[in-house]
């Protein structure tokens, strides 16, 4: 551009030859100019390469949660096993107590044909199946009694150990006794796979069942309840607050010393660091109010506290939004100053509103530290019936998860943080929707 | 009656003096001469506020007061000298008492009847069996302040139902009466409502006076137990769990966490500061629309994934590979395959902790970017710089102050950040300056004091507080500081 212009100007030496050019050392600044934006696309090349490395690494090791191997085995539920008293009508305490690991066992040693003299063996067969079987027969038969004495085909959770294998997660060339599974066992599962007894189905168990020590039985579903319970508190205590605390911020409140030290602890408690408010919810709820701990009621009012200072400081950027000239047209109507804000500026500042109320939402649900304070990493395994149960929620199943050495475990929590992420995604996406949607541009 | 019975009854009572009110008001207007002064249903709300309100009032200050009271009445049964366990801590005789007197409730009348005559030791098993646990060190005379309490409790209950439920219909009837055409009832409604909202706005300075005040008293036991010079000063950190009737309580030395803890938070800044300020100018200065509508987002999805994600994939990924390149560059060197960086080291956490913070960089630096008028950036140009030299020279001069606060604010995330260092900084107390060896942070140490059993009378869970304290006041400062360079520093372009 410079030297364009040099060379165009008319008043420059018209006889002589062109004076060699004044060397301004553009080659070097072109370069240096050069070198400035890689470093700009290497800085957002390197945040995206981040992200897709976060992202690939949980839902390569995440996605196969969403597949458990189960055994489909004949049950015969004997009668002696399972009604030693010959009742007929045996009560839940002798369900409890009956012995389901043998009706197990039994059924797959007939299944693969193995002598059921060889102790060896059917010892390997056995341990293919969970140890939560258990719980699963029983439930079976005390669903249905009149099973008792019947045989009926039943899908029967893998262990875990040879739920990762069937899923080729560890290495099955290496020698027989460091690998988890033994030579007898592989050829078990080969022969149950050519049957079509034994076959990868739709995990809905990481859904349903509570925390348990075994991979293969352990699931979301006390988590997700809790989950659900906070972001029904939080949603409940911290918007109204948080819309009424913006709408005095914003239309009521003088200019004076004590609206601005609000405005001050607002923002401040917007910085302040998640872990301290589970400080705040341990000594005040749980020590002070003596609030039951691990509880969703106290994990829901301490994620409020937090999300609180997000929602203010969207709703009253969407009050600011609101133009003057509609106060003005209601207030010169007639309208009270009550009138004007709840008829008038609040449904047209709804839109914004909630789009910040979901965003403190999302926020929220992925709030792990304040909830390890007020003991959620607690091991539940029934459903919270009230908020006031012990519970606990999503990320902190997963940060339980993660503690785990089993391999199983890993991917487990990958499979919950998957969920998590759509959960967030979903979210955003719907907040996304709600601005593009009904926001109205002034 | 229950609370929450008597809750629902107040309501009913409100609703149905919301339906009364409104129709005696048009009632009023369809009858008298003359206009209302404030529309029926403001009347209506009128009595809605005045049959709920004072009686709901009431009901709070009784559930709080009462169990106060309670204590007070139960403890005038103690003997005097509680004997050598329980005289330090009356508080723990009366949960103790609290215990028997819930236990006492569910048992049927037959044996409450004769529970005033058993020793205690015959009372637990039975207490036990319907699932109240009592403590070994429960006295015979906790027996009698729990039947006290019992009955304390009842006549507490009966009174609050009637004064409460008795308060409810007195309002609505009192606003019933006062319901005239001249009535200003609307003015009086939306007095309370703002009034709410007063309220409501307080809670953030509620708020922040509860985490202050919380934190600072269960502090200041800590620092009862331990001098505040040893906390602060000390060098060694070593809770160790002092063994029953010893006085040992273990060493308590600020100096390694928060040593760590900004070791951590500095390399997480090397990691997020470059990277981030990069991202933001060439968003800002080079980046066209459709590539920027693009790239954004995607970098803060990264700000919306939660922090126990990276801590898992720092635990997961990052942790174990920088532990095997170390192992096959060492190799490499040296001929021999030992790892050089441990898998929860200061490196894997700060790395983690820096792509965590890139996107709030990014965005924060941005904002202030494009916030520097046009206009400069023309004169810039026009005078012949290249884009980049109008950036450095130019843009970020004048977008310095607004950079140096949102770092200021970066840095603050970064040292309250927990998820990832739980999961990757380890959780050795170590004093080092090797960034390939695990160290702790002051989050950590919240949260590995807290978590497991309670107990709100020893050192070991009460300096959690004075942790949280430190870490609010440094996060604080840095907030406040940051504020001051914004506002004093900011140049006005308009």
């Amino acid at each position: 551009m410079t030297d364009a212009t040099l060379r165009s100007l008319p008043t420059a030496a018209p006889t002589s030859a062109a004076p060699p050019r004044r060397d301004i050392g553009l080659k070097r600044r072109y370069g240096a100019e050069r070198r400035f934006k890689a470093y700009g696309i290497a800085a957002v090349g390197t945040g995206l390469f981040f992200l897709c490395w976060l992202l690939y690494t949980v839902i390569s090791q995440g996605y196969t949660a969403f597949w458990q191997t189960e055994i489909r085995l004949p049950i015969t539920f004997a009668a002696n096993i399972v009604d030693p008293r010959g009742t007929g009508n045996p009560d839940m305490a002798t369900l409890q107590r009956a012995n389901y690991p043998k009706l197990a066992q039994d059924a797959i040693v007939a299944k693969l044909g193995i002598d059921p003299a060889d102790r060896g063996a059917a010892r390997d067969a056995a341990a293919l199946v969970s140890a939560n079987v258990r719980a699963e027969l029983r439930d079976v038969v005390a669903s249905d009694l009149t099973l008792i004495g019947k045989t009926q085909e039943v899908w029967i959770l893998a262990n875990s150990v040879v739920d990762s294998g069937v899923k080729g997660q560890f290495d099955l060339s290496v020698e027989e006794s460091r690998r988890p599974l033994n030579d007898r066992q592989l050829g078990y599962i080969q022969q149950l796979e050519q049957d079509g007894a034994l076959e990868q189905r739709f995990n809905w168990g990481l859904f349903t069942f509570g925390n348990s020590s075994r991979a293969e039985a352990a699931g979301l579903g006390v988590a997700l309840i809790g989950s659900a319970w906070m972001m029904l508190i939080v949603l409940v205590v911290s918007l109204p607050i948080g819309v009424a605390a913006s709408i005095y911020l914003e239309e009521f409140a003088p200019k004076n010393k004590f609206t601005d030290f609000i405005e001050v602890n607002i923002n401040n408690l917007a910085a302040v660091p998640s872990i301290v408010y589970g400080l705040l919810g341990l000594a005040v709820f749980i020590n002070y109010m003596s609030l039951p701990r691990s509880s969703a009621l106290v994990g829901g009012l301490v994620l409020s506290l937090m999300t609180l200072p997000t929602i203010i400081i969207a709703t009253r950027a969407a009050l600011k939004a609101v133009p003057p000239s509609i106060r003005a047209a209601a207030l010169g109507l007639g309208a009270s100053k009550n009138q004007m804000v709840f008829h008038h500026v609040l449904p047209l500042a709804m839109p914004g509103i909630l789009t910040g109320t979901i965003i403190g939402l999302a926020h929220a649900l992925g709030e792990t530290a304040p909830l390890l304070l007020i003991g959620m990493v607690a091991f539940v395994a029934d459903y919270p019936a009230t908020p006031l149960d012990a519970s606990t929620a999503l990320p902190v199943q997963i940060y339980m998860w993660a503690n785990e050495a089993e391999r199983a475990f890993v991917e487990r929590s990958s499979g919950a943080i998957i969920v998590l992420l759509i959960f967030l995604a979903l979210m955003n996406f719907f907040a996304i929707i709600l601005r593009r949607r009904f926001e109205r541009r002034w | 009656m229950s609370t929450s019975a008597i809750i629902l009854a107040v309501l009913a009572i409100a609703i149905a003096a919301y339906a009364l009110a409104r129709r005696k008001a048009a009632g009023i207007a369809a009858a008298e001469t003359g206009k209302l002064h404030s529309m029926p249903s403001y009347h209506g709300a009128y009595g809605l506020f005045w049959a709920a309100l004072p009686a709901l009032l009431a009901l709070c200050a009784w559930l709080i007061l009462s169990p106060i009271l309670a204590t007070q009445d139960m403890r005038s049964l103690y003997p005097d000298d509680l004997g050598p366990q329980l005289s330090a801590f009356p508080g723990v005789a009366d949960d103790m008492t609290r215990a028997i007197a819930e236990g006492i409730r569910r048992m049927p009348d037959a044996v409450r009847a004769t529970v005033h005559q058993m020793p205690i030791a015959e009372l637990s098993p039975l207490l036990a069996g319907l699932g109240v646990p009592v403590a070994s060190a429960a006295q015979d005379w906790m027996i009698p302040a729990a039947l006290q309490r019992i009955a304390f409790d009842d006549w507490s209950r009966l009174a609050m139902t009637i004064v409460v439920i008795g308060l409810a219909l007195a309002g609505a009837a009192f606003a019933l009466s006062r319901i005239r055409l001249r009535l200003t009832a609307r003015n009086r409604v939306e007095a309370v409502i703002r009034s709410f909202l007063v309220l409501a706005s307080t809670i953030a300075v509620l708020t922040t006076a509860g985490i202050v005040f919380s934190m600072l008293f269960e502090a200041m036991e800590f620092f009862h137990m331990v001098p505040i010079t040893d906390f602060l000063f000390g060098t060694v950190w070593d809770p160790r769990f002092a063994a029953a009737g010893t006085n040992a309580s273990g060493q308590f030395g600020l100096v390694p966490l928060l040593a760590g803890t900004l070791y951590i938070a500095f390399v997480a800044m090397l990691v997020a500061v470059p990277i981030g300020l990069f991202a933001a100018v060439y968003m800002a200065e080079y980046a066209n629309n459709r590539v920027r509508s693009v790239v954004k987002p995607l970098l803060e999805v990264l700000a919306g994934i939660p922090t126990i994600v990276y801590g898992f994939f720092a635990l997961i990924t990052v942790g174990p590979f920088l532990r095997d390149i170390s192992a096959d560059i060492n190799g490499l060197l040296t001929g021999t395959y030992g790892s050089f960086i441990q898998a929860q080291s200061i490196l894997t956490a700060g790395l983690v902790m820096g792509i965590m913070l890139i996107p709030f960089v990014s965005s924060l630096s941005d904002d202030i970017i494009t916030a520097v008028p046009r206009s400069l950036r023309d004169g810039s140009l026009g005078l012949g710089a290249t884009r980049s030299e109008t950036v450095k020279r130019v843009i970020l001069p004048a977008a310095l102050p607004g950079i140096v606060s949102a770092l200021l604010l970066t840095m603050s995330r970064a040292i309250g950040e927990t998820m990832i260092v739980v999961l990757a900084a380890g959780i050795a107390a170590n004093i080092t300056i090797n960034p390939f060896e695990a160290m702790t942070t002051v989050t950590v140490k919240i949260v590995s004091q807290l978590t497991g059993d309670l107990d709100f009378t020893s050192p070991q869970s009460l300096v959690a507080f004075a942790l949280g304290l430190t870490l609010f006041a440094i996060t604080l400062i840095l907030n406040v500081v940051a504020l001051y360079i914004v506002r004093k520093y900011r140049e006005q372009y308009d």
